[in-house]
């Protein structure tokens, strides 16, 4: 069928190659396609977690994958930020700038937007972002684990966040920091409600602040996921899900990052409040 | 399936979250859109905004996250 | 995987909203992100996690980076410094090269017009020479030609007298020299 439409585009050589390799791929899905080929998708079996060393008790401190590839995240950070600069070159070596990018980018990002007193809380920002970028990243491998797939990671990761910043805006405004919530420019009937507005708001905040990052990252892989399941239950018309797969694959190295650039950029957003209430 | 009410209302419920998505789907490319048009009439404001524009998006996502999280539930969790 | 057992034995109790598994995802049953049986393994090895990293960050890596990054500044400040100094020399040395042009430009019209004045001179004075010469030979000449022009008045002084001489014999009257040259010379003169 393939090689049928190959004669009929009558393009050039390149064109015939493409084909013939689409006609492999079929043929080899053909070969290697499980024998229950057929609607069976499993999107959230991904999101599985096991203990890494078999064995069915897990308890908490047990080794498991996500456990593994957490750790790959600090290996990563590790060997582009440690490694990657080790030469202290001034004149960087293509390691060493992308570490001294990464580390302008999330310095720029604090003193932007947080204000130029938040630059103490650089190197906290710097790992909830590293964290992040390298799990997502890394999550993108096919038959890896995404951490920041599961809203336990994120929660916590947010209310560390939540937390901090509660507890610096009363520790540096006192009762100021209330401020935050008595809309000043509103009118005077007004603010009762607009204050309760904004507690419920606030309070969200960690909920939201978690909740789209994992969503995020486990929308795109399990939309991935049910994609292969169509391609598994569609034989030689395959070749649809795997461009949209593609597609999809394409749009999720874009979200890894913009997700962790919103996360962190959020966080930067609440620790200006903490520091500056006034609204 | 066999009459199984329950977990009929369960699907359709979480096809009407899903609906949720497609409207915050339309709330972000509000933002994109008119950040766009902003940025068309003053092309040297638009870079010092593009932080505001990722906050924007953020905001107006997390809502469609939120119903695409429920519909998550019905189908899998409830 | 705790969070499945518990499903299917609801199931299997016969509870109507569970029926995951009559739906065909036996496997699939339930979000593994709301297994709250693994909540705390989770919760440990992330904080595990971020220490590490936060210490890797605050002891290792930033200050590096921000000593590299530091370093760098001050070589460019250094090196921009030095290409300033440098601009400065060129600047001086175009002043220089520039005074010397202009110095050479006045030297050489001032050898040009030496040389103007000199060739002028020797003009002038080969001029003068040959005005000069030139009026030395018309005096010459003039005194020549007064000489030929007196020793033709004599001539004609001395043919007239001869003919008057003549002319008197002829008709018969006798003059003597002396009143002949007198009546001529003052005809001549009329």
């Amino acid at each position: 069928m393939a090689d049928e439409s190959a004669k009929k585009s009558g393009g050039g050589i390149t064109k015939i190659v493409f084909f013939l390799v689409m006609a492999l791929v079929l043929l080899s899905g053909l070969l290697f396609a499980p024998d229950h080929a057929g609607l069976a998708i499993h999107p959230m079996d991904q999101f599985k977690i096991a203990p890494l060393f078999g064995g069915e008790h897990m308890s908490w401190f047990t080794p498991t994958n996500e456990t593994l590839w957490m750790g790959l995240t600090v290996v990563g950070i590790v060997l582009l930020l440690v490694i990657g600069t080790r030469g202290r070159a001034i004149v960087p070596t293509r390691t060493q700038s992308v570490a001294e990018m990464a580390y302008g980018f999330v310095y720029k990002m604090v003193e932007d937007v947080a204000g130029k007193d938040a630059v103490k809380y650089f190197p906290g920002i710097m790992t909830l972002f590293l964290f992040i970028v390298f799990a997502n990243f890394l999550g993108l491998i096919p038959k890896s684990f995404t951490p920041t797939s599961h809203i336990a990671v994120t929660a916590v990761l947010a209310m560390i966040v939540f937390v901090f910043v509660t507890v610096l805006g009363f520790v540096k405004n006192g009762a100021g920091f209330l401020g935050l919530f008595w809309v000043s420019s509103a009118p005077l009937a007004l603010r009762p409600i607009l204050a309760v507005i904004e507690l419920i708001s606030y309070f969200v905040r960690p909920v939201s602040h978690s909740i789209r990052l994992a969503g995020n990252v486990m929308a795109g892989h399990a939309v991935i996921k049910v994609f292969a399941g169509f391609a598994g239950a569609l034989g030689l018309f395959s070749f649809l899900p795997i461009l949209a797969i593609s597609a999809v694959y394409a749009l999720e190295v874009l979200v890894a990052f913009i997700q962790a650039y919103v996360f962190t950029i959020l966080t930067c957003v609440y620790l200006k409040d903490a520091l500056h209430p006034s609204h | 399936m066999e009459g199984n009410i329950a977990q009929m209302g369960q699907f359709i419920g979480a096809g009407l979250a899903a609906i949720g998505s497609g409207a915050a789907a339309i709330g972000v490319g509000h933002v994109a859109g008119n950040f766009l048009s902003g940025a068309l009439r003053n092309p040297s404001a638009a870079a010092a905004q593009t932080a505001t524009l990722f906050i924007g998006i953020a905001f107006a996502e997390a809502l469609g996250i939120f119903s695409f999280l429920v519909a998550l539930l019905l189908m899998f969790a409830v | 995987m705790a969070n499945t057992t518990t499903q299917t034995t609801d199931a299997a109790h016969g509870t109507a909203d569970m029926a995951h598994g009559a739906a065909g995802h036996a496997e699939s049953a339930g979000m593994p992100q709301l297994d709250f049986s693994t909540f705390g393994n989770q919760i440990f090895w992330l904080v595990v996690t971020l220490v590490v990293i936060y210490f890797v960050l605050t002891k290792i890596a930033l200050p590096r980076i921000e000593a590299v990054l530091a370093d760098r500044q001050s070589t460019i400040t250094n090196d921009i410094a030095a290409a300033e100094e440098l601009k400065q020399q060129a600047v001086k040395a175009e002043d220089a090269y520039n005074q010397a042009l202009a110095d050479a430009r006045i030297e050489a019209n001032k050898i040009v017009a030496e040389a103007r004045a000199e060739i002028q001179a020797d003009v002038d004075k080969a001029a003068a020479k040959a005005d000069a010469e030139i009026a030395a030979k018309a005096a010459e000449s003039e005194a020549a030609i007064a000489e030929i022009r007196k020793g033709a008045v004599e001539s004609v002084k001395a043919v007239a007298k001869d003919t008057t001489k003549e002319i008197l014999a002829v008709l018969g009257t006798k003059a003597d020299a002396k009143t002949i040259t007198a009546a001529i010379t003052a005809r001549m003169k009329g």
